[in-house]
């Protein structure tokens, strides 16, 4: 019975085959809009969770802050120095290391190239607390470190646009208005989400930026390792309790720092990713059912132009379930044929997508089977009530028709 | 009762065997005392006032009358595509006036071909798939449904033209389309109603030639709606309907030819 129905609807559906692509239309940009958004949606909640986990999951961020401390006392940021980060160092015993840093933004210049970046004061401690490795050449020593003489180790970004693909290692560049030997480079650590490239970067001792190129002794920035059996929001409140007593904020007055949980920030960012995922996915999904409507008009349209049709069937002994099943066959093969042009253009958009955004490409099989079943699921629905119509009709009126 | 009247609607084969073995005794139609009437009361229209009404096996049956006379109403009738409002109707020796729609559907399917005024085929469709269409809905395995369809376009003479759309071919080649459609489940009734009104008198007597040979060849059961005297003069009988009721009623002397 089914197969009959099959081969009738494929009949029936070549002979009108534009009209059956026109159709179609509205199912296949559904889809196409459904995978898009969901699998764009998985690569961005991906790609947030591996930026997570190329920082580390155990790590804070401490960063001063222009919290206003009261009418008068303006909004001047207060910054850190190497005695804070010592404090915490030495005060918290669930930090493992601490990485006090500061940056500046710089232009450097190799020959006749040059390249505005940021270039980052570090301790020893940044390379274990950031993740961070040296491929090239090599790391800072510890009288690199301690003699505030100018050197730097390049992010492979950086390399390429002043040296192209030749090696740095040995190179004097020159960095604001001082010089420097470049002595080695960063493994690269990959673009983080569209317009942050990691590999943007010029490390140096912290010493040598503060005296060569910042002309104080401030601290940025301090980033802490928290030991892996602490938690991260314990650490937090015992950095903020110290911060705060180390800084004389009183009582009644906020905070003119920050403490930053990147993991904490990515579950959030997941978060608000996924719900706009699901309402985006939601309006594509809205888009669909449109589609399905617009498959229910054609079928009804087609129901009254080919009464005739079904009034030759009838007479020839087709019986009224059987040309219910053939237009119902009919419509289910228009939605779910339109679903899989609109999975192929789904993937290979939101191909296209990933590759653009940066993010990584996987096909989520869950999602192409949902939107295939659900296609399916259309054509039924917005499919019966033709069909009904279809097989209702009286032999002898259908053949009088036009 | 209506549930063994199925399963024989249903034996096509069992029930064509019985019909042959039961002698052309019994008739392949009988109407007997068949009303059918629209509306009620004030507005009540006759179409056919207590027809009895009797063909038989290999019979070629002509149906004249003016328009409104009620021969299109019985030709709907004979064929099963609707039900008397009282009386009988004997298709085989089986009373099957008042059975379900299905089981009028299939008894269409199994015994009754079709042949209309307007070809009725399927537009964009070749002139195999057409013929094939009843073959599809009595479930006949793809190759011999092949066979069968060609085998039928070639008995009205279309050999080689299976590939031809109905828009391709003439009016007279798409009447004979529609002709191998009907005869092709070998059916024990054809009903042509006006089967030439579309077709101009050459074409005309092209498909009358092959209904004749038809009847007389292969023995098939004809029952032709016309109202051309002409026309119906090549059949051995013809039924005259005036307002309802059968008029005159005329065999020729057979045995010609």
């Amino acid at each position: 019975m089914i197969l009959n129905a099959i081969l009738l609807a494929f009949r029936a559906l070549r002979r009108n085959v534009m009209r059956s692509l026109l159709t179609m239309l509205g199912i296949v940009i559904g889809v196409a809009a459904v995978i898009t958004v969901a699998t764009l949606g998985a690569g961005a909640s991906d790609s947030i969770t591996s930026q997570v986990s190329s920082l580390g999951d155990k790590l804070l961020f401490i960063t001063p802050s222009a919290e206003e401390r009261g009418p008068q006392s303006g909004s001047a940021i207060r910054p850190f120095t190497r005695r804070d980060s010592d404090a915490l160092e030495s005060n918290i015993f669930g930090i493992d290391d601490v990485s006090p840093t500061v940056s500046k933004q710089v232009t450097t210049v190799y020959g006749n190239s040059n390249w505005s970046t940021s270039v980052t004061g570090i301790t020893a401690e940044y390379f274990p607390v950031r993740n961070a490795n040296v491929i090239r050449g090599n790391d800072f020593s510890e009288q690199q470190y301690q003699s505030g003489r100018l050197t730097c180790i390049l992010g492979k970004t950086v390399r390429e646009e002043l040296f192209g693909a030749v090696d740095a290692v040995g190179s004097t560049i020159r960095i604001g208005i001082a010089t420097c030997q470049v002595i080695g480079e960063l493994e690269s650590k990959g673009q983080a989400g569209p317009g942050s490239d990691q590999d943007n970067i010029v490390l140096a001792p912290l010493r040598a930026v503060q005296i060569r190129l910042i002309g104080n002794e401030n601290i940025t920035a301090i980033a802490a390792s928290v030991n892996s059996g602490a938690s991260n929001s314990e650490i937090r409140l015992e950095i903020e309790e110290l911060m705060r007593e180390r800084r004389n904020i009183r009582e009644t007055d906020v905070d003119d720092f920050r403490v930053l949980d990147p993991a904490e920030i990515a579950g959030v960012l997941e978060d608000v990713t996924g719900i706009l995922t699901l309402f985006l996915s939601a309006i594509a999904g809205v888009s669909l059912l449109v589609g399905g409507i617009g498959i229910m008009n054609i079928m009804l349209v087609s129901v009254t132009e080919r009464t005739r049709e079904i009034g030759i069937r009838l007479a020839i002994g087709a019986l009224g379930k059987e040309v219910l099943t053939q237009f119902l066959v009919e419509s289910v093969i228009l939605t779910t044929l339109g679903g899989c042009i609109g999975i192929f253009f789904g993937l290979t958009g939101s191909y296209a997508g990933a590759l653009y955004m940066g993010f990584d490409f996987t096909i989520d099989p869950n999602i192409v089977m949902g939107a295939f079943a659900f296609s399916a699921l259309v054509g039924v629905v917005f499919g019966y009530v033709p069909a009904r119509r279809a097989a209702r009709l009286d032999p002898i009126e259908a053949l009088r028709h036009e | 009762m209506s549930g063994s009247q199925l399963s024989q609607a249903r034996g096509s084969e069992a029930l064509a065997t019985d019909a042959a073995d039961s002698a052309a005794k019994v008739p392949t139609i009988r109407l007997q005392q068949l009303l059918r009437s629209y509306g009620h009361g004030e507005s009540e229209v006759i179409a056919l006032n207590n027809i009895d009404f009797t063909v038989q096996k290999g019979e070629f049956v002509a149906l004249m009358g003016p328009s409104g006379a009620g021969k299109s109403t019985c030709l709907n009738m004979l064929g099963c595509l609707d039900r008397p409002t009282n009386g009988h109707y004997f298709f085989q020796g089986v009373d099957v006036a008042y059975l379900s729609g299905e089981q009028r559907a299939l008894l269409r399917r199994h015994f009754i071909g079709f042949v209309f005024q307007g070809f009725n085929l399927l537009n964009r469709t070749t002139a195999l798939e057409n013929v094939e269409l009843p073959l599809i809905y009595r479930r006949v395995p793809t190759k011999e449904r092949h066979r069968r369809a060609r085998e039928a376009l070639e008995k009205v003479g279309l050999s080689g033209r299976e590939k031809h759309t109905p828009g391709e071919l003439s009016g007279g080649q798409q009447q004979r389309v529609a002709i191998a459609r009907a005869i092709v489940t070998d059916p024990a009734l054809m009903l042509a109603d006006e089967p030439t009104g579309n077709l101009d008198t050459a074409m005309s007597q092209e498909i009358l030639r092959l209904l004749t040979q038809l009847n007389q060849d292969q023995g098939l059961t004809i029952v032709m709606v016309t109202h051309e005297a002409d026309i119906a003069a090549i059949a051995q009988r013809e039924v005259h309907f005036l307002d309802g009721r059968i008029a005159t009623d005329t065999t020729r002397g057979a045995q010609s030819e």
